[in-house]
C-alpha cells in the first residue's frame, strides 16, 4: 500500500497525490492500539494491580488497583492511536515532500492571519477572562481563585515580555532579571511605608494622600530606578557575551538578593516589609466606607473589586510592555537590537553605537521588570528576599525560551502554559482517588518533574520555541513570516 | 591634517576618477597587536580619492587586521591613520563609520535572521531614511538579484547573493571610502567577475574610492589602479596593478595557478 503511494507521489501526478496518498490508516491503527492496550493491561496487572500493604501490626493485606492499570492501558491505547494517526502515518514523509508547496503557502497564510488577529484576540480574551470566570463560578467571591491565577499568570507574561527585550531581541543572555523585579518591588515597598514620606504628605496633601496614591506615584519611580540598575549592570558587562554574560548577570541577581537580606536597617532583612498600602482606584480606596469604591459606584461592597481592579492594572501594564516592544521593534533602536543579536561586529561597522544599544536594551528590559515588581508588591502587600530567588529568573527565562525568543505571542503562551500548568498540577486532587494513587499521593510533589519533562519535550519538538516565526518588522510590499525552520536554533 | 583645506572642498562622493594630491586615507607606521603578538609591524599605505587600491597577501599576513585597524577595532598601538584630513587612529568604530567609511567585512557578516530589506536598512542606519528609497532603487539596479530576494531572510541567500547584500548594505550609507574584505571568498568565478564588475562600474561612474583586500590576486590587481603586497605584517611591494602583476615575486607567490 505504501509502496504504491511512493510510486504515485514520485511519479509526480500532482493532482492525484493528495487523494491516493491517504491510505486506510484508522483500521490498522485502532487494531494496533487496542492490542498494545491489552498487552499493557496484562503486563501491569501483576506489577501494578496488586499491592501488598502492611495494615497496622498484622499481616500483609492485598489491595487491588485495577483502576490504575486501566488508566495506564488507556494512556497506551490513546497514545499509540495518536502516533499512528500523526507521526507514524504511512507515507507521511513522501506526502510531506509532495505537498511542501501548498503546505508552505497555507502556513504562510496562517502566519499572516495570526500576525494580524492573534494579538487582538489575545487581549480580548484577557479582558473577558475575569468576567467569564465570575459568570462560570457563579459570583464574585467564588471567582477569587481564578482571578488571582489570572493576575499571577499576567505578571509572568509581563516579566517574560520585559526579559524578551533583553534576551529575545538584543540577544543578551540575562540570568539575573529577577534583580530588577526586586528593585521595583522594594522601591515601592520602601517608599510607601516610609515614615518621613507619609508624614510629609500628611502635612501637605492630607492624611490619606500617601497611602492612597503611593502606588501610582511609585510605579514610574520603581520602573526608572530599575532601569537605572539595568544601566549599572550594563556597564561592566558591555564586553561580555553568551556564557560569560550569563554568569555575571546571574551573580548580579544574587548580589541584589543578598543585599536585601543583609542590609537589615533598610530592608528589614529576611523578615521583609509588610503592611504595604493596598492599591486604590486612582485615589479611591477599596473599602466599605462612604467615599470608597463601592459607594462611589453604587454597588455593594465586595473585597473582589480590588482583585479585579488589580487584574486590569497588570493587564494594562503587560499591554504597555507589549505595545512599547512592538513599537520599538519598528524603530531604529529596536532594529539595532536585533542586528546586535545577529552580529555585533557588523553592527559596529555600520556605524551603530553598540554600547548605547546594549545599555538601552538592558534599561528598557529592566524598566518593565521594575513596573512588574511594584505591581507584585502592591498585590501581595508584603515583600521579602525569598520572592526574588534565582528560581524566578530561571522561570522567566524558561518562558522566553519556550515561547520562542523574540516572539510576543509565544512568550504569552509559554507563560500561560508554564505558570497556569504548574498551578493546575496543584489541583489534580482526583489522583487521590482510592482506585488511582490513593490518598497519600501528593501531585504537587511531581510538579517540578512534570515541568522539567514538559520543557524537554517542547525543546525536542519545537527546538526554537513555541512560536519560532520571526515576523520582519518592516516589509517591502508584502508581509512574510520567516519560517522557524530557517531560524538558527539556540542562537542568542 | 597635512592639508586641512582639502576637507572643505570635497562636497559630494561623485568625483572624477583621476587621483588627487592629498590621499583620502593614509596609514602611516601602523602597528597592531593582539595581546603580545604583533600582527602589523609598521604599515604605510595611501588611498587617493577615486582610486581602487588592492592589498594582496597570504593567509595570516595581516590583511584583515589592517582593514579592521582602519575601522578602529582593534585600534593601532602605534602609528597614525588619517581619513580626509582627520586623525581617526583613536576614534571609536561607530564614529569612524559616521565619517562615511563603509565596510563589507570578512565573512560578509550579514544579519542572517533579518530580511534583505532590513539588512539594507541597517546599512543606512547612520542617517536614517534621508535618502533610503532612492538608494534602495540604486541597489536594485546594481544587484537585481537582491530585488528578487528583498523579503527573504538574509541567511537563506546563496553565498554570492550574501556578498552582494554585504556590499549593497555598505553602499547604503553613501560612503566616500568603501572597504571590501575578500569579496571573492568562496564564490564561483562567474559571481566573482560580476561583483568585481560592479565595483569597477561604481568607481568609473561615481568615482567611488575602494580599498580592496583580496587573496584572488589576479582579478584584484587587474581591477586596481594601485596595489600593495603585505607579507607578515609589512608592506613589501607597491605599484600600479599592472606593474605588480608583472613582478616575478608576485607571480611566484600569488599567481601560480591562481588564475
Amino acid at each position: 500500500m505504501s509502496e504504491a503511494t511512493v510510486g504515485t507521489a514520485a511519479a509526480g501526478v500532482a493532482s492525484d497525490t493528495v487523494a491516493t496518498s491517504r491510505p486506510a490508516v484508522l483500521g490498522p491503527a485502532l487494531k494496533d492500539a487496542v492490542a498494545s492496550g491489552i498487552i499493557t493491561f496484562l503486563l501491569l496487572l501483576p506489577l501494578v494491580g496488586f499491592r501488598a500493604t502492611e495494615s497496622g501490626s498484622g499481616p500483609l493485606t492485598l489491595t487491588y488497583r485495577f483502576g490504575l492499570v486501566a488508566v495506564f492501558a488507556a494512556i497506551v491505547v490513546v497514545g499509540r492511536l495518536l502516533l499512528h494517526l500523526t507521526l507514524w502515518r504511512p507515507g507521511r514523509g513522501v506526502k510531506g515532500k509532495a505537498e511542501a508547496r501548498p503546505r508552505g503557502a497555507l502556513a504562510e497564510a496562517a502566519g499572516a492571519w495570526s500576525g494580524r488577529m492573534i494579538i487582538p484576540a489575545f487581549f480580548l480574551g484577557a479582558i473577558a477572562y475575569p468576567i467569564v470566570s465570575v459568570v462560570l463560578s457563579g459570583g464574585l467571591s467564588p471567582a477569587r481563585y481564578w482571578v488571582d491565577l489570572g493576575i499571577y499568570i499576567l505578571t509572568y507574561v509581563m516579566l517574560g515580555w520585559g526579559l524578551n527585550i533583553v534576551v529575545g531581541l538584543a540577544g543578551l543572555l540575562d540570568l539575573g532579571y529577577v534583580a530588577f523585579y526586586a528593585v521595583g518591588a522594594y522601591t515601592f515597598a520602601l517608599l510607601s511605608t516610609s515614615v518621613p514620606l507619609t508624614d510629609f504628605f500628611a502635612g501637605t496633601l492630607g492624611q490619606d494622600f500617601w497611602p492612597l496614591w503611593s502606588f501610582w506615584v511609585c510605579l514610574p519611580v520603581s520602573g526608572l530606578l530599575a532601569a537605572l540598575w539595568g544601566v549599572i549592570l550594563g556597564f561592566p558587562v558591555l564586553r561580555l557575551r553568551g556564557d560569560y554574560l550569563a554568569i555575571v548577570t546571574l551573580a548580579f541577581g544574587e548580589i541584589i538578593r543578598l543585599v536585601l537580606i543583609n542590609w537589615v536597617s533598610l530592608t528589614n532583612g529576611g523578615v521583609g516589609i509588610s503592611s504595604i498600602p493596598a492599591i486604590s482606584f486612582f485615589g479611591v480606596p477599596f473599602n466599605a466606607d462612604d467615599g470608597g469604591f463601592a459607594s462611589l459606584f453604587g454597588v455593594t461592597y465586595d473585597s473582589m473589586h480590588r482583585m479585579i481592579f488589580l487584574y486590569f492594572v497588570i493587564l494594562g501594564l503587560a499591554g504597555l510592555t507589549a505595545l512599547v516592544t512592538v513599537r520599538l521593534r519598528k524603530m531604529p533602536v529596536g532594529r539595532a537590537w536585533e542586528a546586535l543579536r545577529e552580529d555585533e561586529i557588523a553592527c559596529r561597522s555600520l556605524g551603530i553605537n553598540t554600547t548605547l544599544t546594549k545599555l538601552t536594551a538592558f534599561a528598557t528590559g529592566a524598566l518593565f521588570g521594575g513596573f512588574a515588581g511594584a505591581f507584585f508588591a502592591v498585590r501581595v502587600r508584603f515583600v521579602s528576599p525569598e520572592s526574588f530567588t534565582f528560581m524566578e529568573s530561571a522561570v522567566i527565562l524558561a518562558i522566553v525560551v519556550l515561547g520562542g525568543m523574540g516572539s510576543q505571542i509565544g512568550v504569552a503562551m509559554a507563560a500561560i502554559l508554564l505558570i497556569g500548568g504548574m498551578e493546575m498540577l496543584r489541583n489534580l486532587t482526583f489522583l487521590k482517588n482510592e482506585w488511582l494513587f490513593g490518598p497519600d499521593f501528593d501531585p504537587t510533589l511531581y510538579r517540578m518533574l512534570i515541568f522539567g519533562l514538559a520543557m524537554v519535550l517542547v525543546m525536542i519538538w519545537r527546538p526554537r520555541g513555541l512560536i519560532s516565526n520571526r515576523l520582519p518588522s518592516i516589509f517591502l510590499k508584502e508581509k512574510k513570516a520567516v519560517s522557524g525552520a530557517l531560524v538558527k536554533e539556540g542562537h542568542g | 591634517m597635512s592639508a586641512p583645506a582639502e576637507t572643505t572642498e570635497a562636497p559630494a562622493p561623485a568625483r572624477a576618477s583621476e587621483p588627487r594630491g592629498a590621499p583620502l586615507l593614509s596609514v602611516a607606521g601602523v602597528k597592531t597587536y593582539y595581546g603580545k603578538i604583533i600582527a602589523l609591524k609598521g604599515v604605510d599605505l595611501e588611498v587617493n580619492e577615486g582610486e581602487i587600491v588592492t592589498l594582496i597577501g597570504a593567509n595570516g599576513a595581516g590583511k584583515s587586521t589592517l582593514m579592521m585597524t582602519i575601522c578602529g577595532s582593534p585600534q593601532a598601538r602605534e602609528g597614525r591613520i588619517v581619513f580626509d584630513g582627520r586623525d581617526i587612529t583613536r576614534m571609536a568604530t561607530h564614529d569612524i563609520m559616521r565619517l562615511r567609511i563603509a565596510q563589507s567585512p570578512e565573512g560578509r557578516r550579514i544579519f542572517a535572521r533579518m530580511t534583505v530589506y532590513e539588512n539594507l536598512q541597517m546599512g543606512a542606519a547612520i542617517d536614517g531614511n534621508a535618502h533610503f528609497d532612492a538608494d534602495l532603487e540604486r541597489m536594485f539596479e546594481l544587484f537585481p538579484r537582491l530585488k528578487e530576494r528583498i523579503n527573504q531572510r538574509g541567511g537563506t541567500l546563496s553565498g554570492g547573493e550574501q556578498q552582494m547584500l554585504a556590499i549593497a548594505r555598505a553602499l547604503m550609507s553613501r560612503p566616500r571610502l568603501l572597504l571590501l574584505d575578500e569579496p571573492s571568498l568562496g564564490l564561483a568565478p562567474l559571481v566573482v567577475r560580476q561583483i568585481f564588475e560592479v565595483i569597477r562600474d561604481l568607481n568609473a561612474s561615481e568615482g567611488l574610492t575602494v580599498f580592496l583586500v583580496e587573496q584572488n590576486a589576479y582579478h584584484a590587481l587587474k581591477l586596481a589602479h594601485r596595489g600593495y603586497v603585505l607579507v607578515n605584517g609589512l608592506i613589501t611591494l607597491s605599484g600600479t596593478g599592472r606593474e605588480l602583476l608583472e613582478r616575478p615575486e608576485v607571480k611566484a607567490a600569488y599567481l601560480e595557478g591562481g588564475r
